[in-house]
């Protein structure tokens, strides 16, 4: 491999790299507002200027190929003056709005105005003025005086999103950014400009003012939107989760995430509507029970029925480790057949760059753990059939709403002696359960998704749920986790008293005399790697923060079985 | 070893003990006839001078507005996490407010951090120090009890301007 040679340091690059591409492979971090490793070059924001041996003029490091044995300095005296000359010419017409703008603390600039600049100006004339608060489209709103011009927003919507709508206007200090004549920045991966952008000329109008970049803690965790899986930051503070941010993973979402998934996957989570602790039917309305009495009731009335009586119906919302024993309990406990998920597929959603038809995010997992009728088992539909003439009478359903998937569907498990339902939280099918378990969401609990691609993925907790404890959990803290008490008003986020599925089931299951030895997610998942092919050998850490693909061969085998 | 000396082995005149009364007496009539320091506080109050660091308050404009622009600076900055800001849009030209701003009394140990790091000059320290409460609730201040009119407040900034 060629090398090249950056502030002394001897470094291998690929052929065609650019020098700023080479250094960072190398772990070396030329500043940069204009380049992005994902977008084309447009070498405007001149942050980058090095010195390279025998050339003449300093050179912009995000668009000079490098070459066998060039020297370059990142750190020269005429280098930093460069950048500091960049830094001066940056902040001529940058208003002062960092107490007010959202960017503050995850800032470009911020940052290197304090790393690479002199920190006083000389300028003392007017600073230009331009229009604040734009909204570019329904998500977007731009603010003209923070922008520097770098061109991002306009190259991801050209380039990534496949949708121009932005461009410049104007020239020299009036050049600002503006959409085209009668076009709104709508398209469905809008938001993304705003993470791209290095300073706050671009907020989120729905995250607008809500916190401070330093309030919350971040959790990695993986977007429940759809197949894709996107990798994900969860955000939150004071048990609230606030927004939603991507997260790179270069083998499933890059540095993207679509608005949808950043918008509409998180807000239940904290909703009012959250099931707080098991409820049983009484005399026609739904009673808030303990978890004992909810567990013996459970039992006994699963019980009264014969094998052949009951169905199981896992979830493709839930996690490999919940569905993983939702099958075991169908199987050895219940010991029937009749076990399936519902599929949940939306052609219109899927397109070319992120978003899948499959608008569940462990479709794949929920199949491979085992959740599928056995040999003579019934299928989903099949299920409702025999529901409709009264051969199945009871119906153990697990993290899904089969109303809203189906309207029809309520008159037909009104036909059932029992329902029992796990859920986040209330909604039609809850509505005519005779036992509801409340379920811990996708951000309370530790597990595995499996995307439609066979990437094995890790979800972690954001959220802390009643029984948990951030730090024993060993969950993110922010500084306001780390010292709040009972006495303050900003830690009193609510908890709600839920458990992740796997848990229910295995307390319902020591109830009904079949005992489960799980403490953790992390030891169910050891039995799937060991009992199922294309998890063998696995473990958390090997899935780690950037997933582990299955070999499409063993997928194909396990799931044609 | 040379014998120490200890408090109990008094010379004869402090054995006598009558002039010790005298000069204990005249002690105290000579204290008896200065100017006297104290007050009799809560009928007569101290007005602290303006470099006093009082309960940190906030400033409201004459139209009745607050100044804070909800930054959380002042949050970020306590060392006693005294202050909670949750910050909301509005209308007016610096785009957002506190919509809540709460200092809890308790926390607050008058470092005057807050007011130091503020960027509007919204956050200052009063010259109040009554602070009562039965309760630990009662103890967390909002913005009714927190905003004080700019033109009580001008000692305090005058004293800032020339200092920070
Ligand atoms: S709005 Fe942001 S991303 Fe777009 S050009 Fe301005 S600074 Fe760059
Ligand atoms: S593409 Fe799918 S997984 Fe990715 S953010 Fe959108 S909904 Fe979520
Ligand atoms: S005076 Fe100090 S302790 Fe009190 S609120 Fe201000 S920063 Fe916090
Ligand atoms: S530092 Fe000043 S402007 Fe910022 S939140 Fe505190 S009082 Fe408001």
């Amino acid at each position: 491999m060629p090398k090249i040679f950056i502030d002394g340091k001897e470094i291998e690059f690929k052929q065609g790299q650019t020098i700023i591409e080479a250094a960072k492979d190398a772990g070396i971090d030329i500043p940069h507002f204009c380049w992005h490793p994902s977008l084309s070059v447009s070498g405007n924001c001149r942050i980058c200027l090095v010195e390279v041996e025998k050339m003449p003029k300093l050179v912009i490091a995000c668009s000079t190929i490098a070459a066998e044995g060039m020297v370059v300095y990142t750190q020269s005296q005429k280098t930093l003056a460069a950048r500091n000359a960049v830094m001066e010419f940056l902040l001529i017409n940058h208003p002062l709005d960092c107490p007010i703008c959202d960017e503050a603390g995850e800032c470009k600039l911020q940052d290197y105005a304090y790393e690479h600049s002199i920190g006083e100006s000389r300028f003392v004339e007017e600073k230009v003025k331009k229009e604040k608060r734009v909204p570019l489209g329904p998500r977007v709103m731009f603010d003209g005086e923070r922008c520097i011009s770098c061109s991002r927003c306009i190259r991801f919507c050209d380039e990534i999103a496949k949708d121009p709508e932005l461009t410049f206007v104007q020239r020299g200090d009036r050049v600002t950014i503006t959409t085209y004549p009668g076009e709104v920045m709508d398209n469905p991966y809008s938001m993304n400009v705003v993470d791209i952008c290095p300073v706050g000329a671009l907020t989120n109008t729905d995250f607008r003012f809500k916190a401070r970049v330093w309030e919350m803690s971040a959790t990695k965790s993986i977007c429940n939107g759809c197949a894709r899986g996107c990798n994900i930051d969860i955000w939150v503070r004071n048990n609230e989760i606030l927004r939603l941010t991507p997260r790179h993973n270069e083998s499933v979402n890059s540095y993207w995430m679509c608005d949808h998934g950043r918008l509409n996957t998180f807000k239940f989570v904290n909703d009012s509507s959250r099931i707080d602790s098991p409820h049983i039917r009484k005399e026609g309305q739904l009673v808030k029970v303990g978890w004992d009495e909810a567990f013996a009731e459970a039992s006994s009335r699963l019980k009264s029925f014969s094998k052949d009586e009951i169905a199981v119906i896992g979830s493709a919302f839930a996690t490999c480790e919940d569905n993983y024993l939702v099958a075991r309990f169908a199987k050895s406990v219940l010991g029937t057949g009749h076990l399936d998920f519902i599929h949940h597929n939306d052609p219109s959603f899927e397109d070319d760059i992120l978003r899948r038809s499959d608008r569940t995010p462990n479709s794949l997992g929920a199949k491979l753990v085992g959740v599928r009728p056995s040999k003579n088992g019934l299928d989903f539909n099949s299920i409702i059939k025999a529901i409709s003439e009264r051969r199945i009478k009871a119906l153990y359903l697990v993290e899904d709403d089969t109303i809203q998937n189906d309207p029809e569907i309520e008159n037909i498990l009104a036909k059932l002696d029992l329902l029992v339902v796990h859920s986040t939280n209330y909604n039609k099918t809850t509505d005519i359960a005779d036992i509801v378990f409340p379920a811990s969401t996708y951000a309370e609990k530790n597990g595995t998704f499996v995307n439609f691609d066979g990437m094995i993925q890790r979800i972690k907790p954001a959220v802390s749920t009643l029984e948990a404890d951030r730090a024993l959990e060993g969950m993110a803290m922010s500084r306001l986790d780390k010292f709040g008490t009972r006495w303050d008003r900003w830690a009193q986020g609510v908890k709600f008293d839920a458990r992740p599925t796997w848990r229910i089931i295995s307390g319902l299951s020591s109830v009904m005399g079949y005992k489960f030895k799980y403490n953790m997610a992390e030891e169910v998942f050891k039995d799937i790697a060991s009992g199922i092919t294309s998890f063998n050998h696995l473990d958390y850490d090997i899935i780690g923060e950037q997933g582990f693909k299955i070999k499409a061969s063993v997928l194909e085998k396990e799931i044609l079985e | 070893m040379a014998e120490k000396k200890r408090l109990k082995d008094l010379s004869i005149w402090q054995k006598i003990y009558i002039p010790e009364i005298f000069k204990g007496l005249a002690l105290t009539f000579k204290n008896m006839l200065k100017p006297k320091f104290t007050m009799e506080y809560p009928e007569e109050k101290f007005i602290p001078p303006a470099s006093y660091r009082g309960r940190p308050v906030l400033v409201q404009e004459e139209n009745g507005e607050e100044r804070c622009v909800a930054c959380g600076l002042c949050s970020r900055v306590c060392p006693a996490l005294a202050i909670e800001v949750q910050a909301a849009e509005t209308e007016r030209e610096k785009e957002r407010y506190p919509e809540r701003f709460e200092i809890n009394m308790i926390r607050c140990i008058f470092c005057g951090f807050c007011e130091e790091v503020c960027p509007e000059e919204a956050i200052v320290m009063s010259k109040d120090y009554e602070l009562a409460f039965t309760n630990r609730q009662e103890a967390i201040y909002g913005k009714d009890k927190l905003l004080v009119p700019v033109s009580q407040l001008q000692d305090r900034i005058e004293f800032l301007r020339n200092y920070k």
